[in-house]
């Protein structure tokens, strides 16, 4: 099916095309910048809006902890422009590129619309814990606005944060408000080697219950040596206290190497990308989320019915597991929901992006609502309709 | 007599009010049917006493299933319902009506399940915002949201309202804090949104709910993400003799790389009324005081605190004032823990509650004491300062009829202005009835369409928590005639 692609330059121009497309029931696919195009249910729609024009930082005020951008910024920009006064957006956004084999150049409406945060998560709260106001285009054609610039507000329904995770099927973002956070002064990793599946959770489960305040835990099962890694940030003074004291109360776990900023930079943004579980190329990538205590157990029963390669981040409450794509690839979401965790798959072919939903299928009341939800935003049912679900 | 209108009571629904009490009692056992006036008396309003209403009966369930019976049963016969749990609502959103049932979920008030593992409490919503933090502070955790009525308020209040705290700088607020709810629709549908993860897949149903005062539906039990406490806390206090100074200290500390966990603004008024009250040591001459406070183990708050202090004598901070211990840190902390109850000894008072970008604050605080002057009242400046979150408090008398209504025009005025400067009507308190008619002030009717379109999706007929968040012009169905 040949789409016809649209360029807007800026909202209203937006509004103007989602309300002709509505008039004619014509459905639309946001793009952004296309890095992430194949997360979710593969799409053909009559009509392709690149939002890519929409574009620029349109509010920064570092003493207020604030950054405003169009839709269409390239992350880059936005977080090359927070480094130069030494802050960043909290949640530690992942390039994907590599793990998805795209190209482009990812911008921040894609972000949030994804709502896939980085190994900050574990502390600081995801994506969409980072959003203060929003500006979209509904399904209507209508400009909306919530939130605002300021750090806390409660004024009407938080319909602005609700955006983030949407895939674009509730509204067409042009400009996004976030929190952001100052970078630390000084960084420290430690690395524990060795260490199995169960033993890796224990030891992150026990420093994310310490008041040393670890700012990110992950466990690289692959390569020669499974790697457990802590990362501390602040202050120099705090950093060496704070490392000192986890050493002493794991010791059990073994002496740790430690990484000092430079190297730790790489490595978390190696763990972010989920570089450790990207090859082969042709494996099937899943993202599950699970009770951090219940994931390697979830982790060893797949083991006993296929090969996977898997990488914890947030302590355990994130697993990234690849397979082959001739594998059963039902296990995986079955033994995820059993052990109260859910699974999204990131990486496969389309045809199986087709046959089996990417996102977990949801409880009939919660579906029932979700259709609701979908025609409370987009009546006419055009905005990247299925992306997530068939029917939303 | 006040301005606020409510709307008048319906006819038909007073005229069956021992049929729909019988149709409760049918529901749940009979002693939680609360039917006597002098019993349905306390919940005739909430913190803002200003405005009561006696509701036509109010219900205590005892589980959730006990809700959603009387849900779908109340839904059915088309009468209002109004979600309660502590009444601390500071905009009225916990008010009655006359042909409205209180649904209170006060006797929900156990503690489910923690895991210090997963980091995570399940607790019924009915329990008290202390209450939690009082059962896990045992094992080093804490829930991060602390409002200041944390004693009384509910986790089911704090839920719809998306409530703050002190600490929310560091912390975030209660979405920020909460991993999972159940609700119970109108229909009487149970529902989980959320779980034990981390995200969940689908909607963000808890950005909805979370903030959607108790129009959405009735939630039961919530999961919450608690967290270990740092080994020790410790503030400092310094006093301005300029408000401007003390404005830009604050954004000076948060420039330079710090995020306290809190940081209390109090101006001169707040300041007379606390010391006066608490004898914490406060200075009496200065025109404004900020108490930072930071966390860690020793050695970390001995270098943050001295950065602070560095930075505040850069930015004209006169007295400094370390804690070295925690007698002196509960000292600096007393005068503002009681400053609404210092304040409500000497006069009525009007907590406002909006937000500002913090670079406005100098100007800002300027205007407050000039719209105040000009209705001839005054004004007690407290609040949190690092997010802009501000609490003028207007001192009145309520027994004057005139005077209400004086502070109310100059509330009302403050606010606009805290709008006009790009913040918003309210930080934390909620919309309730109080900032209900100022919602076209900071919304267009398209987004307050596109919000009352996800409420019309839980609650088709206004039936919940109605008379609220929304201006009544914008309700659908007639609502009576506002009296
Ligand atoms: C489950 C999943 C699987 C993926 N698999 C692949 C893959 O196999 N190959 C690959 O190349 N990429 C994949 N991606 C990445 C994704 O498709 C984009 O490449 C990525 O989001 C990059 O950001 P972007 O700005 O390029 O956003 P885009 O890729 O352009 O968009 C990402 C999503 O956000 C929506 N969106 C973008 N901008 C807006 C906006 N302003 N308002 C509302 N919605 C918007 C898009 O419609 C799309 O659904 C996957 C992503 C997910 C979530
Ligand atoms: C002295 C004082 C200090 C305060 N300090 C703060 C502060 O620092 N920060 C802050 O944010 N707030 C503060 N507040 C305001 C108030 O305490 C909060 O809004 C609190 O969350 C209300 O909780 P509650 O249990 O009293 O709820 P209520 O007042 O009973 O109800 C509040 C709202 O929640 C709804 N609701 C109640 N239960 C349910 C339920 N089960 N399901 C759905 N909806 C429900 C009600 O309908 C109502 O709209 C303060 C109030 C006082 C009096």
């Amino acid at each position: 099916m040949s789409a016809s692609s649209l360029a807007p330059q800026n909202s209203l121009e937006v509004a103007s095309i989602v309300r002709d497309a509505a008039a004619r029931r014509q459905s639309i696919e946001i793009i952004g910048g296309g890095s992430k195009r194949a997360l979710g249910r593969p799409l053909d729609a009559a009509i392709t809006v690149d939002v890519s024009g929409l574009s620029g930082v349109t509010l920064y005020e570092p003493a207020e902890l604030v950054v405003s951008a169009r839709s269409g910024t390239p992350l880059q920009h936005v977080t090359d422009l927070l480094a130069q006064k030494g802050q960043m957006l909290p949640f530690e956004p992942a390039d994907y590129r590599p793990l998805l084999a795209s190209t482009g150049e990812p911008t921040i409406g894609g972000m949030v619309a994804t709502n896939l945060s980085g190994p900050r998560r574990l502390h600081v709260g995801a994506c969409r814990d980072a959003i203060i106001g929003c500006k979209f285009v509904n399904g209507r054609g209508e400009e909306i606005v919530s939130g605002g610039r300021v750090m806390k507000n409660v004024t009407g329904y938080d319909i602005g944060r609700a955006m983030a995770g949407a895939y674009g099927t509730l509204g067409v973002l042009t400009e996004i408000t976030f929190k952001v956070l100052p970078r630390s002064h000084a960084t420290l990793t430690l690395v524990y080697e060795g260490l199995s599946c169960d033993r890796a959770v224990a030891l992150m489960s026990a420093a994310v219950a310490s008041p040393f305040e670890v700012t990110a835990a992950a466990h690289i099962a692959e390569g020669n040596r499974a790697r457990t890694c802590l990362r501390l940030e602040g202050f120099d003074a705090s950093i060496t206290y704070r490392a000192g004291r986890l050493i002493e109360d794991l010791a059990e776990y073994g002496q740790p190497q430690r990484l000092d900023a430079a190297p730790s930079k790489g490595l978390w943004r190696e763990i972010g990308e989920a570089r450790s579980i990207i090859e082969p190329a042709d494996h099937v990538v899943w993202r599950l989320q699970m009770p951090p205590s219940r994931s390697a157990a979830l982790v060893n029963s797949l083991r006993a019915m296929m090969d996977v390669s898997v990488l914890y981040d947030w302590a355990g409450g994130l697993v990234w597991l690849s397979h082959a794509p001739g594998d059963d690839v039902t296990a995986v979401r079955t033994a995820a929901k059993a052990g109260g965790g859910h699974a999204t798959l990131i990486r496969a072919g389309e045809a199986l992006r087709r046959r089996l939903s990417p996102f977990e299928p949801q409880a009939p009341a919660v579906e029932k609502l979700a259709r609701g939800l979908k025609h409370a935003f987009d009546p006419a049912g055009i905005l990247n309709p299925g992306r997530m679900y068939a029917g939303i | 007599m006040t301005q606020i209108a409510m709307p008048q009571p319906d006819p038909l629904i007073l005229a069956k009010r021992e049929r729909i009490i019988a149709g409760l009692k049918e529901r749940v056992p009979a002693q939680w049917v609360i039917t006597e006036e002098d019993e349905r008396r306390p919940y005739e309003t909430d913190a803002l006493t200003a405005y009561r209403r006696l509701p036509l009966a109010v219900v205590l369930p005892g589980s959730t299933e006990e809700v959603a019976a009387i849900l779908s049963f109340l839904s059915r016969e088309g009468v209002k319902i109004i979600p309660r749990g502590a009444g601390t609502s500071l905009s009225g959103g916990a008010l009655p009506q006359e042909d409205a049932v209180v649904v209170g979920v006060g006797r929900l008030n156990k503690v489910l399940d923690v895991d210090f593992t997963n980091r995570t409490a399940r607790v019924q919503s009915g329990i008290t915002n202390l209450a939690v933090t009082t059962h896990i502070s045992p094992d080093g955790f804490f829930y991060a949201p602390d409002p200041s009525s944390q004693l009384a308020c509910t986790i089911a209040g704090n839920i719809a309202m998306n409530s703050g705290g002190a600490h929310c700088l560091k912390y975030g607020v209660t979405t920020n804090n909460i991993l999972g709810v159940r609700m119970v629709l109108l229909d009487g549908t149970i529902v989980d949104f959320g779980g034990e993860t981390f995200d969940q897949p689908g909607y963000d149903w808890l950005s909805l709910v979370i903030g959607s005062e108790g129009q959405f539906g009735i939630v039961t039990e919530a999961t919450l993400r608690i967290l270990r406490a740092c080994e020790g806390a410790r503030p400092c206090l310094l006093g301005f003799d300029k408000v401007e100074d003390a404005g830009a200290c604050v954004a000076a500390i948060i420039a330079s790389g710090i995020i306290p966990v809190a940081i209390e603004y109090m101006d001169q008024t707040a300041i007379r009324i606390c010391e006066d009250f608490a004898h914490a040591g406060y200075p009496l001459d200065v025109a404004a005081m900020l108490i930072v406070e930071v966390e860690g183990a020793d050695a970390e708050i001995d270098v943050l605190l001295t950065h602070i202090e560095k930075v505040a004598r850069e930015n004209g901070a006169r007295i400094v004032k370390v804690s070295k211990s925690e007698a002196e840190s509960a000292a600096i902390w007393k005068g503002r823990k009681s400053a609404f109850g210092a304040t409500g000894r000497i006069a009525d008072y009007l907590c406002m509650d909006g937000t500002i970008p913090t670079g406005q604050l100098p100007y800002v605080l300027t205007r407050i004491g000039e719209i105040v002057a000009h209705h001839r009242l005054r004004v007690a400046n407290v609040f949190h300062a690092g997010d802009g979150n501000l609490h003028p408090l207007i001192l009145f008398n309520a027994n004057d009829v005139d005077e209400l209504e004086r502070a109310e025009q100059a509330g009302n005025e403050i606010l606009e202005l805290c709008v006009e400067v790009g913040g918003c009507l309210t930080g934390e308190h909620g919309v309730g009835i109080e900032k209900r008619d100022l919602m076209e002030k900071q919304f267009t009717p398209v987004d307050l369409d596109q919000q009352i379109r996800v409420k019309l999706l839980f609650d088709p007929d206004w039936l919940l928590n109605p008379a609220k968040v929304f201006p009544l012009n914008l309700h659908p169905l007639p609502l009576g005639r506002a009296a």
